[in-house]
């Protein structure tokens, strides 16, 4: 990573409620967020696909849907800006092991699989996203990582899949 | 900037996490345990016969994911987790490389598994030494064994022994501040390091050796380590293979990093690239992507005046011997086999030619992989592969007994690699209780028969807080030095902070 990305990165690094054992109610996710104003401070500092940044309380809802590991379609409304990652996390959506390193493009555990009309709309793939999806399992011509792809308005009713997690393929020799 | 932001989302992360840690009620609703109804009944049932007791053999980044699967697929399991160490997250702590902060965020994953009601921590036992397997599995209902890969893969050749010569392991070890690895001492006066290995924990200490100071000192690198690589005189860096470039094993992300290393350039031989430019379209999309890189760095001449430090792959050398210098200690260089390859992609092989060529160097590294090593006579071993022997993480032919990480599948992969394997290991043992191949219905005492053993033996456990004192007082001294931590770097200290 550069030195530039690498403070970019850091300010992806965000605070998150606790998910992962928990699957927390809506009610509570959303007052984590209100709770949390610094979260939304600190997005706008992202310049990697982040172009559009909406008032906190705003009303305006994009709809999303998953596809999860077994093939069950999930539906959720979330907010223009939000990141993918940043949805599965405020829905507690229960993807396991999803979004490991927390959005600073250091795993590819938050690889989703996109339709291809989505995926025309996405926006620019940095070198960085694409190293990390290298690492992926069953990458695809139209995989992304949820932590990179911003909602829009333009990407309502969408379709996502979560793709298996068999093992990752990386190869190395234990660094991280 | 970087920094204090990294910092401020690390409190608020801690904040949320003991915010946010509610969710006993959601955790309820697939509760299998009808007196489970409040978290007081919780405390009650966690005790009660019917609750199924798991420990888990080593506190990393395996053992952590097991016990996260576990815990949350069943919410009557206690899962127990032993370490060694007096501190938790294995490699994560000591392994992942200090520039790498954003790999280190699994750790809040992790401390919210600690922090869970029916998960306990044990730092500071060590199963194997203070603790038996045997006594685990009387306690428990289930042991899994996750205590990852100790050893090292040697070189085997003459000279390995000599001064200057080092495995990655306890280079990265002494930098990352692991306790055992603190009198390293490495002398890095001298101008050339060779690195024998290219995997990424090659690139790992190849970086770490040539990145600018000023931006290792905003890492949590140990202070120690920081005053030698500012006294360090090493300016090139030779990362030797015995294949060639389409069988390099790092992977994208760190050979950009090298390449994107300030004042630093790649010196790579063109020689070695021959032929490579023709067989790109073939190769699959993160092959081709890692070569193309590789094949950028030699026309791509960044150069300028500033660049006094070098850095290069050298492919189609094997290890022959360690050269020691004139009065026979230290090391002067390394004799390297001339190979070629046999057969092609990812399955060539690399042949000696006969020839031999000589490199000096006053710094060796070995980083040709780690090796599970035996626990206990009790558990299988295979001594060929270096893993416990299973399936699907259920330990051969031994009853109730698991393994997951490395010790299960080898010393390779990243962190989402052991996740998954975790993660299949816990369905193993999950499937197991359900089918009743794994006898949940005697009663088990779990930690209190552990304890009270340890506590004949003169042995005390570290918990998750005292653990947390022992960070709180890390992030202290980091705070004073500018950086995110400074490790308490001797077990006695350690335990001295988390008793006190």
């Amino acid at each position: 990573m550069s030195f530039s990305s690498a403070a970019r990165l850091v300010a992806l690094n965000l605070p998150r409620s606790s998910w992962i054992l928990s699957r927390g109610t809506k009610t509570l996710a959303s007052l984590n967020r209100l709770s949390n104003p610094s979260k939304d401070l600190i997005r706008k500092r992202d310049l990697t696909s982040c172009n559009v940044v909406q008032p906190l309380r705003s009303e305006n809802k994009v709809t999303v849907n998953f596809i999860n590991r077994d093939g069950e379609k999930i539906t959720v409304k979330a907010s223009p800006g939000d990141t993918l990652l940043d949805v599965v996390v405020q829905q507690d959506l229960d993807f396991d092991g999803y979004g490991a390193c927390e959005g600073t493009l250091a795993c590819s555990t938050c690889h989703l699989i996109f339709e291809e009309e989505t995926y025309k709309q996405l926006g620019p793939i940095s070198d960085e996203e694409m190293d990390m999806l290298d690492l992926a399992y069953g990458l695809t011509d139209t995989s992304r990582l949820g932590c990179q792809i911003c909602l829009t308005n333009a990407l309502d009713g969408m379709t996502v899949r979560v793709p298996e997690s068999s093992a990752d393929i990386r190869q190395s020799d234990g660094s991280a | 900037m970087c920094l204090a932001l990294s910092r401020l989302s690390e409190c608020g992360i801690m904040r949320n996490i003991k915010r946010s840690f509610m969710p006993l009620s959601r955790l309820l609703q697939a509760s299998t345990c009808p007196a489970a109804l409040s978290s007081s009944a919780r405390r009650l049932v966690s005790g009660c016969a019917s609750s199924p007791k798991v420990c888990i053999v080593g506190g990393g980044a395996a053992g952590f994911y097991t016990a996260q699967h576990l815990l949350k697929a069943r919410s009557d399991m206690v899962v127990d987790i032993y370490e060694r160490l007096p501190v938790p997250f294995g490699l994560v702590r000591f392994g992942v490389a200090p520039d790498h902060p954003e790999v280190k965020n699994v750790i809040n994953t992790f401390t919210q598994t600690a922090q869970h009601e029916r998960c306990s921590f044990f730092g500071n036992v060590g199963v194997g030494m203070d603790i038996s397997v045997e006594e685990l599995k009387n306690a428990y209902h289930a042991v899994v064994l996750s205590y990852g890969a100790d050893g090292n893969r040697s070189m085997r050749v003459s000279g390995e022994s000599l001064e200057g010569v080092f495995s990655a392991r306890d280079f990265v070890g002494w930098y990352n501040g692991l306790p055992s690895n603190q009198e390293l001492c490495p002398d890095l006066s001298c101008e050339t390091a060779v690195v024998l290995g290219q995997g990424n924990v090659a690139l790992d200490v190849a970086r770490i050796l040539l990145s600018p100071l000023d931006y290792l000192k905003k890492t949590d690198i140990t202070e120690q380590a920081l005053q030698s690589l500012k006294a360090s005189r090493v300016n090139r860096v030779l990362i030797v293979g015995r294949r060639g470039p389409l069988q390099i094993a790092c992977t994208i992300k760190e050979v950009r990093e090298m390449i994107n290393l300030p004042e630093t350039k790649a010196d790579m031989l063109p020689s070695d690239f021959e032929g490579i430019a023709e067989v790109l379209k073939g190769l699959p999309r993160p092959r081709k992507r890692l070569t193309e890189l590789m094949l950028m760095t030699l026309k791509v001449n960044e150069g300028g005046q500033n660049t006094c430090k070098r850095w290069g792959f050298r492919f189609l050398r094997s290890p022959v011997e360690v050269l020691p210098d004139a009065d026979g200690k230290k090391v002067a260089g390394i004799r390297l086999a001339v190979n070629k390859l046999e057969g092609s992609g990812e399955e060539a092989r690399a042949l000696p030619t006969g020839q031999t060529q000589d490199v000096e160097c006053g710094l060796l590294i070995s980083s040709i992989g780690y090796k599970s090593l035996p626990l206990d006579p009790t558990v299988p071993f295979d001594p060929r592969t270096f893993t416990v022997p299973n399936n699907m993480g259920r330990v051969l032919h031994t009853a109730g007994l698991y393994c997951s990480g490395w010790v299960k599948r080898g010393p390779t992969g990243v962190i989402a690699t052991t996740m998954n394997d975790s993660f299949e290991t816990a369905r193993t043992l999950l499937k197991d209780a359900a089918s009743g191949t794994l006898d949940l219905s005697v009663y088990k005492a779990g930690a209190q028969e552990i304890t009270a053993l340890l506590k004949t033996r003169g042995v005390r456990a570290v918990s998750f807080s005292e653990w947390e004192k022992i960070n709180s007082e890390e992030v202290r001294r980091g705070e004073a030095l500018g950086k995110p931590r400074e490790k308490v770097l001797d077990v006695k200290e350690m335990l001295e902070v988390a008793w006190s």
